[in-house]
This record gives structure tokens, C-alpha cells and sequence, in this order.
């Protein structure tokens, strides 16, 4: 019996996908699988576990918080970045914040959990945080000194043009007070929640301020990663955090200026990638070479 | 030395790479597509098949192969997803919902590898190394197949023939993607990417929380991943995983492994026609296109321009420290220049012209250098499309390595362009008309982006996303799907008519008036004519989106 020729094509694609499935999908990858039990790589193949007295305390490949368990940082150990990853550095639930870079504008709910943050009072936060846990200044451009998005909805008579009737702080709600009080001589007001100013026909105009152009707070503090597991810090944003860590840990800070030297990983071959230090390798120094009695 | 410097470094030593690799691996890709012997290997392969290895097939018979291999393999891996639960190393997960399993199958048998889930969540170990990734494989093998066989129709003259899909496929992935695979899995490896079957552990961290180590058979997946122009990661967050790429400079060698294909594929095309300037040509619009992007991408990203980003102090959101701003930059480009869409930083939180970019590479047809085997019959269309508009303004019939463009052969060339603008263009608006715009994580021109990234990146199989947008819905599900399907079998099929058609001719020996197409003069045109049909055909889109969020 000769089979119409439509279905042979089927039968041929269904034999090899199964041939492909044996061979590629499992004799290739367990193949691997084997060869990552060899000594030598099979460290690396399980996960780059790092063990303290015997215990597993994490993988050096992946970041983790160094929080309690209200989220605020342990400062006796250099924190890590923001991470989007769960509730932070959540192996699973990777993930990144995904907001623009015109992310400004928070939406500020009676209820505050129906309330979201905008990427820029989240940077304006972390900015004031670090700053404040570091002692130094947490100020950066477009943000207020109490640490959210400086922008202003800004009403004109006819929706674009003519005289300005109206000015709001669209990140502020009392009782706080507005980062400025007039605006092209109109006096500023605070937001009100549940409501939608870009709806109401206001212009989003966010305000620069004064801050310097290059902030103390490094860059890698106030943004969260791509995989929210980002297990390093710039070397910037360890320096800003040795004070604190040589206080709480009652030591020379020239001494833990020294062990963050030492574990800052240069490009490689001198051009790929930025300077970076690993965060749980470092703590994990310091708790052996300088414990907290 | 500085990060601009060292960034540039990066590029130039990423370019040597490349360089030095077009002649032996395209004259060994060459090789592979072309050789009649046969190892034992491959003929167990054909008799477990069925398949006469000897036998050549008609461009009707290899695109009902191409048809049929797909359908079976879409079912296939839509049945593992719906039955993971009843397999082994399912890690307890449930089965995929019905519309995600239809949007995954679609998605890895297209080479596009648009993921709606998160890996580490939703997919067994099971599931993603037997039925994902034999896909990252066999797609891509798909993509060089037709390639070749559209090259073997410029080759040939009088005859019905464009070669054996079964062949071609078996031969690709055994001799070209599988080799490479093992040994680079192992250098990954070396590196620090796991391979393990374990459910994952876990520790107590320092300061007593509870962290969940996962596993799972990363390294073998993520090589092929980046060689095959897939994309689809193991983890949701792809390439900026830790386990996925370690290092900063496995990063360098993912960017490479993601580009070496694609832009050796010329070197085949030239030995195939037997005029390795030919090659050279291509090649070099592929370069000038690719270098272009790049360059761009790494200024507007430096650069840093926009709100936040000012705030900040640089474009840093959704980017690792270790890769920096500028090595996170060039990945963007060349995964979207390629089909791969695999990601080391989150494109969503780029600068608005930075973003702007990825869209445009996309946009370009994926031709600089494009997908395995997809990139070249991109560019082998857009330089037919470009010898019919220099044959106009001439007044001859056009030519191309010594076959006449006539209006059969332009006819299936413009079918192909049209074909993802119209996926594209239709489906924003149709989901802006339904309202399921309203899933995009961010407001104004950037929600607009959101949406327009997804189908461009679904129609062109790109799989790479602006990934705030919330897709895992019965209606974005399905419709990028449709967008995946179509945009990837549709120019297939146009593809192989456009070679059996090619192959039936005989050669036109060249004229004084025949336009070289291997000259510089040439090159220009190819790339003038493939940034002003994009420009035509995208502009209004794009002047929504990113060029408004960002002028």
C-alpha cells in the first residue's frame, strides 16, 4: 500500500523530530550533566554554592539582601543594589522593574496599596535612604528633599498654550510641602489622591533643581538590575559604605578599605565589563577577618 | 582607561572575531550544505527518517517538508507543556494553560522564542531541555536550510531541484550547531553556567532569610540559545542571569557566538554561486547596517538622555553592574540585529532613542545580519528588490549572479517584504482598537512602545521584548502567535518558490549592461534601499513612540 504523499512528509517530520528529541534533547544535555560531575567543574555546575562551616549560605554567583527581616538594611554588611526579583534577589521570581525612562509620575491611591511608585521616586528614595544609612548627600537632579520625583503638572488657559492657571507637585500629597512654592508665579500645590492630572490636561514638566550633576550616591545604588540577582556593587558605591561598615564592625576603615581592594574584579583581558565587587564574598571576609563580637 | 574606551575596545576585538572567522567557518559551513558523503551517523538519521538522502526534492516538496516538520513539532511540544505534570522533573509545576502553551510552541518552532513566563516558574527541567531547546536546534538548522536552498537556486540553472530538507536539516545540525553546542557548553560551564537536574536548594543567607538556589540543565540550552539566533531563556531574565552568563566575558562570547552564523552565512552564498565577492558584498551591507546600530545604540545609551536616566546619573535601570552601560548596549543591538532576542539588560528601561534603535534593527527585517539562514535570504530579497529599482531607473530587465528578475521573481520578493510590516503595523493597531493596549506596564508614548516592540519582535521572531507589558492573556497570546507563525512560514514558503523559480532558469551571461553587484556602488544601494522601505514603511509608527519620549 502506497501512502498519499502529504502524509509520508508527516511521517518523515514526526520520525525526525523524535530522532532530534532522543539525540539533542536528552543524549546532549545529560551527556553534560555528566561531564559537570567531573571534580573541578562540578562546583560550578551545581550553582557556585559558597558553605560557611559548613553550611550553605548562598551562591557566589548570585546576589542576596543583606536585610532583616522588615526589609532595612544589616549595617554591619555592605547592601547590594535595589532588585526587582520578589521581594528582593528571589531566584524564583527573576525579574527587572521594566519602567521608562519618562517613568515620573507615582499614582497616589486613597488605599495605599492600589498606590505605585514611578521609576524616578524610586531612584529619588533610594538616593535619600542611602544617602541618610551612609551619611552622605542623597540628593540627585529632578528629585525633592523628601525623596520623590520633583514634577509638575502644569495647566495652561487653552490645554497648550496661554497663561499658566494652574501648578500641582504630582509626586507630593500632604502633609508635605511643595519643593517649590510658585512656578512661573503660580503658586504650587500638592497632589491630591486618586487623581490623574495627565488626564486632566496637565503638561508633565519635571524640575531639575540643584542638586549636583554628579551625585554621592553612585548610580548602581538607586537602580535595580536586569536580573535582580545582580550579585555586585561598583567600586563607588563600596567606598561610599566603608564608614559604616568599619563602625559597626568596630575596625580601622584604612583595614576595610583594604579588603574591598582586594575584591574588586577588573575588566577582563582589561576591556570587557566594568570594575565590580562582589557583595556576598565580601561580607563573607569581613564576618571572618573582622567577626562582630 | 575609560568605559567609552574599553566599550570601544569591545566592539573592535568583536569585529577582529568576526573577520577572522568568515573564511574558515563559512568555507566549513560551505562544506557541510554542499558535501554527498555521508557519516554513519547521519545515515542511521535518514533510514530511522525514511529519507533517501540521494533523492532531491522540488521547491514545492521541500517547502511541504519545511510545512510539515513545523506542524508536527508545534503539536509535540504543545502536548509536553499540557502534559509536564505527568513527567519526570517537572519540579511539581502544573501544565502550561492552553493559550501559553500554543503562544511557546509557536514561538520556539519559529526561532523566535518570545516567552510570556518565566522559565524558573512555569517549566519543568524536562520540558525545557527535550522539548524547548531540541527546537533552539532544529529551528535554526530550519533557517539555514531554506537559506541554502534559496542559494542553490542562483547556483543552479534548468533544473526543478533546490535540494533534500531532510538532508540539509540533519547535516546542519549535526555537523554545524551540535559540535559547537558541546564545546561551548563546556567552556559556559567552566565558567560558572549550571548543569544539573536539581530542583534547586535552599540556603539560609547571612542574614538568616531563606534563599531558593535553582538548577536545572542551563549551560547545554543557553549555548545553543545564543548560536542558533533562539533566545529564549532558561530564566526569565535571560542572559542577565547570573547561571545564564557569568561573566563578563561570556558575555563577549554570547554577543560573538549570536553573530557568528549569521555573518559567515555569505561566505556560503559566495562559494555556492561560485563568486566569493558576492560573499563579500553581502557581508558587507551586513556590516554597515550592524556597525551603524551599534554605534548608535552605545551613543544614545551613554549618553543617557531622558528624566530618569539624568536623575540617575546614567541608563543603568535593568542593567548589571559587571556588564556596565556600553557591553549591555552592543548585546541589545546584536540580539535584535539578529533573530535572537536573548537579552543580558531589560531593553523596557533604555533611553528612549536607545530603545528606539532595538526597534529599528528589528524593523530592518532582521537582515544585519539577521537570524541563521533567515538573515541571508533577508538580504539575498532586499538585494533582488534593490537590482529591480536600479533596473528601473535603466530601463533593463534586472539581473542578479546571473538570473533575470522577472516579474514572477519580483512579485514573490515583494510578497515577502510586505509580509511582516502588515503582521506588524495591523496587529498595534488592532490591539490598541481592542483595548488590550491597556496591559502595557508604563503610560504615554512608552505604552505605546510596548506594543509596538511585541509585534515587531513576534513578527520579525525576534522573541527579545519591552517587557513590562503583561502578555500572558488569551488575546495577546493568540495574536503573537498568529504573528509569530505567519511571520515566520509565509516568507519561508515565498523563499523556496523564489528558488525553484530561480533554479529553472537558465544563466544570463553578464553585459555591458548588467549591474555588478559586487561593488561598493552596489553595497550603498542594498543599504540605502533597506533603511528608506523601513523609514517609509515605519516612520508614523515610531514618531508615537519612541521619538516622541524621546525629542
Amino acid at each position: 500500500m502506497r501512502l498519499p504523499s502529504w502524509l509520508t512528509q508527516h511521517l518523515a517530520a514526526l520520525r525526525a523530530l523524535l530522532v532530534f528529541t532522543v539525540l539533542l534533547g536528552l543524549a546532549y544535555p545529560l551527556a553534560l550533566v555528566a561531564v559537570g560531575r567531573l571534580p573541578g567543574l562540578h562546583d560550578k555546575a551545581d550553582g557556585s554554592l559558597v558553605s560557611v562551616n559548613g553550611t550553605t549560605v548562598g551562591s557566589s554567583l548570585l546576589g542576596q539582601s543583606f536585610t532583616d527581616k522588615d526589609g532595612n538594611p544589616v549595617p554591619r554588611y555592605f547592601q547590594s543594589r535595589p532588585s526587582a526579583a520578589g521581594d528582593g534577589y528571589d531566584p524564583t521570581s527573576t525579574a527587572a522593574s521594566n519602567l521608562g525612562p519618562e517613568s515620573v509620575v507615582d499614582t497616589i491611591a486613597a488605599n495605599p496599596d492600589d498606590s505605585t511608585q514611578s521609576l524616578l521616586t524610586q531612584v529619588c528614595s533610594r538616593s535619600k535612604a542611602v544617602g541618610e544609612l551612609d551619611g552622605v548627600d542623597g540628593r540627585r537632579p529632578y528629585c525633592t528633599s523628601d525623596g520623590v520625583g520633583a514634577v509638575l503638572a502644569v495647566f495652561h488657559r487653552n490645554g497648550l498654550t496661554g497663561p499658566i492657571t494652574r501648578v500641582v507637585s504630582v509626586n507630593q500629597v500632604a502633609p508635605a510641602t511643595p519643593f517649590i512654592s510658585s512656578y512661573q508665579g503660580v503658586p504650587v500645590e500638592l497632589a491630591k489622591p486618586d487623581h490623574d492630572y495627565v488626564a486632566e490636561g496637565g503638561i508633565i514638566t519635571p524640575i531639575r533643581g540643584d542638586a549636583p550633576a554628579k551625585p554621592a550616591v553612585p548610580a548602581d545604588a538607586v537602580t535595580a538590575s536586569g536580573s535582580g540577582l545582580d550579585p555586585h556593587i561598583s567600586p563607588a558605591y563600596a567606598e561610599i559604605q566603608v564608614a559604616r561598615v568599619a563602625r559597626e564592625r568596630g575596625a580601622d576603615p584604612a583595614k576595610i578599605r583594604r579588603v574591598v581592594q582586594e575584591h574588586i574584579a577588573g575588566r577582563s583581558l582589561g576591556f570587557m565589563g566594568a570594575p565590580a565587587v562582589n557583595v556576598l564574598e565580601l561580607n563573607l571576609a569581613l564576618d571572618k577577618e573582622f567577626p562582630v563580637r | 582607561m575609560t568605559t567609552t574606551t574599553a566599550g570601544i575596545i569591545f566592539i573592535l576585538v568583536l569585529v577582529a572575531a568576526l573577520a577572522a572567522a568568515y573564511k574558515p567557518f563559512g568555507d566549513y559551513m560551505y562544506r557541510v550544505v554542499s558535501g554527498t558523503r555521508h557519516s554513519r551517523v547521519e545515515r542511521v538519521v535518514y533510514r530511522l527518517v525514511g529519507v533517501n538522502p540521494a533523492a532531491e526534492q522540488s521547491w514545492g516538496v521541500y517547502a511541504r517538508s519545511v510545512l510539515a516538520f513545523s506542524a508536527v513539532s508545534v503539536l509535540f511540544l504543545y502536548a509536553f507543556m499540557r502534559l509536564q505534570n505527568h513527567l519526570w522533573l517537572s519540579l511539581g509545576f502544573p501544565p502550561v494553560m492552553t493559550h501559553g502553551a500554543w503562544n511557546t510552541a509557536v514561538s520556539f518552532v519559529t526561532n523566535t522564542n518570545w516567552q510570556w513566563y518565566s522559565g524558573e516558574s512555569t517549566m519543568g527541567h524536562l520540558v525545557q531541555m527535550a522539548g524547548l531547546a531540541v527546537q533552539n536546534f532544529a529551528s535554526a538548522a530550519v533557517g539555514i536550510a531554506v537559506a541554502v536552498a534559496l542559494v542553490r537556486g542562483f547556483a543552479r540553472s534548468r533544473t526543478g531541484d533546490v535540494g533534500n530538507f531532510w538532508v540539509d536539516l540533519t547535516r546542519i545540525t549535526l555537523r554545524v550547531l551540535l559540535p559547537i553546542s558541546v564545546l561551548g557548553a563546556l567552556v559556559l560551564m567552566a565558567a560558572g553556567a549550571v548543569q544539573n537536574l536539581s530542583g534547586g536548594t535552599d540556603v539560609t543567607t547571612l542574614t538568616g532569610a531563606t534563599q531558593h538556589i535553582t538548577g536545572g540543565p542551563v549551560a547545554s540550552q543557553e549555548i545553543i540559545k545564543e548560536l542558533g539566533t533562539n533566545g529564549g531563556g532558561f530564566y526569565n531574565v535571560n542572559s542577565a542571569h547570573p547561571f545564564e552568563n557569568p561573566t563578563t566575558w561570556t558575555n563577549w562570547l554570547e554577543i560573538f557566538l549570536l553573530l557568528v552564523i549569521p555573518f559567515s552565512l555569505p561566505r556560503v552564498f559566495g562559494r555556492m554561486v561560485g563568486q566569493n565577492r558576492q560573499g563579500y558584498a553581502i557581508a558587507a551591507v551586513m556590516a554597515i547596517l550592524a556597525l551603524a546600530s551599534i554605534t548608535l545604540t552605545n551613543v544614545f545609551e551613554l549618553a543617557g538622555r531622558g528624566t530618569v536616566p539624568q536623575a540617575v546619573g546614567a541608563a543603568l535601570e535593568g542593567k548589571e553592574v559587571r556588564f556596565d552601560v556600553s557591553n549591555s548596549a552592543t548585546f541589545a543591538a546584536a540580539t535584535t540585529l539578529t533573530s535572537t532576542g536573548s537579552v543580558n539588560s531589560f531593553h523596557d528601561s533604555y533611553t528612549a532613542l536607545g530603545g528606539g534603535v532595538l526597534m529599528g534593527n528589528m524593523m530592518l527585517g532582521e537582515v544585519a545580519p539577521g537570524g541563521t539562514g533567515s538573515g541571508l535570504y533577508g538580504l539575498l530579497i532586499l538585494a533582488v528588490i534593490t537590482v529591480f529599482v536600479a533596473g528601473l531607473m535603466v530601463g533593463r530587465t534586472p539581473e542578479f549572479i546571473g538570473k533575470k528578475i522577472g516579474s514572477r521573481e519580483m512579485k514573490l520578493a515583494s510578497l515577502y517584504f510586505l509580509i511582516t510590516p502588515a503582521l506588524v503595523l495591523a496587529g498595534t493597531a488592532a490591539a490598541f482598537a481592542t483595548g488590550n493596549n491597556s496591559t502595557a506596564l508604563n503610560v504615554g508614548p512608552h505604552g505605546l512602545s510596548e506594543v509596538l516592540y511585541a509585534f515587531t519582535s513576534a513578527a520579525n521572531n525576534n522573541g527579545s521584548a519591552f517587557a513590562g507589558i503583561t502578555v500572558n492573556t488569551p488575546w495577546w497570546d493568540t495574536a503573537l502567535g498568529l504573528c509569530m507563525l505567519l511571520g515566520r512560514l509565509l516568507p519561508i514558503i515565498f523563499v523556496l518558490a523564489l528558488a525553484g523559480s530561480l533554479a529553472r532558469q537558465r544563466p544570463t551571461p553578464a553585459s555591458e549592461g548588467t549591474l555588478p553587484t559586487h561593488r561598493p556602488l552596489f553595497v550603498g544601494m542594498v543599504v540605502g534601499v533597506a533603511v528608506i522601505l523601513v523609514a517609509l514603511t515605519f516612520l508614523p509608527a515610531l514618531a508615537l513612540g519612541p521619538l516622541a519620549e524621546g525629542l
